[in-house]
């Protein structure tokens, strides 16, 4: 009972609660425009179209809570539908095989930009930057601006396919249930020893190295874990939308956005992955919106500029504000 | 007295983070006086030095120069009214000239342009003023000895029209040909009609210079007095107020001293030499020393911050190479460090994560029990909190400390360091920690107690070890005098 009632705090506590009411007013706002979105069949394709951002979130979030940036998320979106395409090359025998390959590529990239941040000594904006920059020109070269190959079948059915004919709902997307797995996941892994070392690592890495916490592992971990989200987002994108080599283009400053708008503190050591994670749910649903309001696509980047400012700004005013500054007595 | 006072500071009160720190504070100081400022760490020396600084706000009180009221919210206003102040950590850029250093800001101008001639001859003037002879003006400030540094500071106030300077601890990091140095400058301050609020700890120089002497204790002036009027012993007794005995738990029943639980022989490393050193089981063993004798750096290699380079170090009987906090946990080692807020707690997590964040990060030392332990320790601590999902940074500094502790205890260690455990928290909080590091010495952990505050190592360790540029210079036993203490680390038992 207790323990509930400290989970409940803590969501709606500090800047998580925020998120979720934004959430609420934003499908509020979508229903008065439209009472027909809220129809199984609908509701099930916008999770379905939301599921990759929000698994990104939750990788994302484990590289911010730590006191990282990862910039390279889209574009390793993008090299990994890339690879999938070229590889497979519409042989559905390879799939699985690819999909593999495709995993250790994810891995790789994390590694490296986790090695380079922690070893290095290179700031991750940068390092992360910087893999964002040679994933985008490999994708280049080796597609020479157009991706050949193909995807195979079975690769795009976690993407486009579901659980046909389950009553009230009707279609269950694959991506819906991979995105809830991923969900529970990170958030049973935020309770592990590991989640609860990350975290003090980027509130305090001085502090948790004097405790014992090897630092730039965990570290280093949380951008496998980036790696690892960027391409199972890649397979649910790939399977939804095809191959093109502007697949992912942009995605990491969405979901920057996405976290930022979670109350999950740039800089580190704040925040939680659930709210992390309905912060990709209010952006989409957000987007959502603007299709409904029939606004231009083309307004979403300057839109996603206006969040992620005022969303900063939002949980900087919160941290100044002396509230909560109440010292106990001794 | 009938001359106005340069300042007169009433009721001055300054409180952080709902703990006070000053509680209405008197302090005059007349025109030319040197005027000392004394107490035990702690006692609100500082703050009310920062706030004299404009680096401070206080929170109630007034504040009068020459009889006008002043308020200072930024360090330059406080500089513009005439009181400056030299830190022991200097303000100068290093890549600047003396004179460039001086006159930062202020810069004569000719047509708009910096006239550097001017600059250097003022400065020149400035330093024969001061009776200074071996110092250039056009000298980079990087390349200057301390006491350079602190001559080129005290000049800078001086080209600013200061009335007062404060000076803190300004002889803590001078040879003794260059403590003659200051005196003789501080001199012709006085002559000049300048007055100096002196902040120290050194008894012989406060009676040497020093016209009266306003003693702070616990954050209250305690006392305001000639310095002519009192010995002193008298000035050490109204600094601490109290008898030891009253304050420091006696050792608890059943306290018995065992084998060594930790042994460092011939340990050394860039900052320390030849230390030979023994805790045993339920024994409290202090260090003492000044500021940067090694007391920190001695935390600091048991734990494989900084760790020894030579000599050998045991736990309970078992050589042991200790390169790391993690090999040292796993050597059944606690350190609780002397700077809780960077070096021990992760400020936005709460009371429950700090605690069990040793156990966290180290599968050695985790454990369901011990993490089942957690909430009993806490609890045995008395702490204070809103539950144990408060977040840390919510708590006073006595509370945060407390876990600090905790997450140690957690560990079940054989040596626990405690390096300044009770610095910056208030009484109350100070003497559950006393009688906690009673408790641990009687379960027969091996306590290595680092306090700059002598009295504290007095009343509480068994043993001293008091160390002096990086050595041991003597071992006493507890209970000494803080005379024979300050003999050791001052060096003088060796002369």
């Amino acid at each position: 009972m207790q323990r509930a009632r400290s989970a409940a705090a803590a969501l709606l506590g500090g800047g998580t609660g925020t998120v979720f009411a934004l959430l609420a007013v934003i499908f509020a706002i979508v229903f008065a425009v439209n009472p027909g979105f809220f129809q199984a069949a609908s509701l099930m394709a916008f999770l379905k179209q939301a599921a990759p951002l929000v698994i990104l979130a939750a990788g994302q979030y484990f590289v911010i809570v730590s006191g990282n940036f990862d910039l390279s998320v889209g574009a390793l979106v993008g090299a990994q539908v890339v690879i999938a395409a070229r590889l497979i090359d519409g042989e559905e025998a390879r799939t699985v095989p690819v999909i593999g390959v495709m995993l250790l590529f994810g891995i790789a990239v994390g590694l490296v930009n986790g090695l380079v941040t922690t070893v290095l000594k290179v700031q991750s904006f940068i390092t992360t930057l910087g893999m964002l920059l040679v994933l985008y020109g490999a994708i280049r070269l080796w597609t020479g601006g157009a991706p050949t190959g193909s995807l195979s079948e079975s690769f795009r059915v976690p993407g486009r396919m579901g659980i046909e004919n389950v009553p009230l709902l009707g279609q269950v997307p694959w991506a819906l249930l991979i995105m809830i797995a991923c969900g529970a996941a990170a958030i049973w892994l935020m309770r592990t020893r590991f989640g609860r070392v990350l975290i003090a690592t980027g509130d305090n890495d001085l502090a948790a190295e004097l405790s014992g916490a090897r630092v730039d592992t965990v570290r280093t971990a949380a951008f496998v874990l980036s790696g690892l989200s960027a391409t199972i987002a890649g397979i649910l994108i790939g399977g939804f939308a095809g191959v093109s080599a502007q697949v992912g283009e942009g995605m990491e400053f969405t979901v920057i956005t996405a976290v930022v708008l979670g109350g999950v503190v740039l800089g580190g050591g704040q925040g939680l992955v659930v709210a992390a994670m309905a912060g990709a749910l209010t952006i989409e649903a957000l987007f959502t919106l603007f299709n409904q309001l029939a606004l231009p696509a083309s307004l979403r980047p300057s839109v996603q500029g206006a969040i992620i400012i005022a969303a900063v700004a939002y949980a900087a005013r919160r941290r100044m504000r002396p509230a909560g500054q109440t010292a106990t007595p001794s | 007295m009938t001359e106005t006072p340069v300042l007169a500071m009433r009721g001055i009160d300054k409180s952080f983070l709902g703990v006070p720190v000053l509680r209405s504070v008197d302090l005059t100081v007349a025109p030319g006086e040197v005027h000392a400022l004394v107490g035990e760490n702690g006692a609100g020396k500082s703050t009310l030095m920062k706030i004299l600084a404009g680096v401070h706000t206080a929170d109630a009180g007034t504040i009068e120069l020459d009889g006008r009221p002043a308020s200072f919210t930024h360090p330059l206003q406080a500089q513009h009214a005439g009181v400056s102040t030299v830190f022991q950590e200097f303000n100068l850029l290093p890549e600047l000239s003396v004179a460039e250093n001086i006159f930062l800001g202020r810069e004569p101008r000719r047509r708009g342009f910096i006239d550097r001639r001017a600059m250097a001859a003022r400065t020149a003037e400035l330093l024969a003023d001061l009776g200074v002879e071996d110092l250039a003006a056009n000298a980079k400030a990087g390349t200057l000895s301390v006491a350079h540094q602190q001559i080129v500071e005290i000049a800078k106030a001086l080209s600013q029209g200061a009335d007062l300077i404060c000076m803190d601890e300004p002889t803590a990091a001078l040879a003794d040909a260059e403590v003659e140095l200051l005196y003789r400058l501080i001199d012709r301050l006085r002559n000049r009609g300048i007055a100096v609020l002196y902040v120290s700890h050194r008894l012989r120089e406060i009676f040497d210079l020093c016209d009266r002497i306003t003693v702070l204790k616990d954050g209250r002036r305690v006392d305001c007095v000639d310095s002519a009027a009192i010995t002193p012993d008298e000035l050490v007794t109204a600094m601490v107020g109290r008898r030891i005995e009253a304050v420091f738990p006696e050792p608890l029943p059943g306290t018995e001293i065992g084998d060594v639980r930790l042994e460092i022989t011939g340990g050394g490393n860039a900052w320390l030499d030849g230390i030979d050193l023994q805790v045993r089981a339920g024994e409290i063993v202090g260090l003492a020393g000044l500021q940067g004798s090694g007391r920190t750096e001695i935390a600091e290699a048991v734990f494989g911050i900084a760790p020894f380079t030579r000599g050998s170090l045991a736990v309970d009987g078992r050589q042991r190479r200790i390169t790391g906090p993690r090999k040292a946990i796993a050597s059944g080692l606690a350190l609780v460090t002397e700077d809780r807020k960077a070096q021990g707690l992760a400020m936005h997590q709460s009371v429950r994560a700090n605690a069990r964040l040793v156990l966290d990060a180290n599968r050695r030392v985790h454990s369901g029990r011990r993490l089942s332990r957690i909430p009993g320790i806490l609890s045995g601590l008395d702490l204070v909190s809103r539950g144990l999902e408060q977040d840390v940074q919510y708590l006073s500094g006595g509370n945060q400390q407390k876990v600090v502790v905790a997450k140690w205890l957690a560990t079940e260690p054989g040596v626990i360091v405690l390096d300044e455990p009770t610095r910056g928290i208030d009484v109350g909080a100070k003497h559950k920690l006393y009688s906690v590091i009673r408790r641990l010495a009687a379960e027969g952990i091996a306590v290595l107690l680092i306090a700059s505050e002598l009295i504290e190592v007095i009343g509480l360790a068994d043993r001293i070890a008091v160390l002096h540029d990086g050595r041991i210079a003597g071992e006493l036993p507890g209970g000494a005098t803080e005379q024979q203490v300050m003999a050791h680390a001052t060096g003088r038992s060796r002369a």
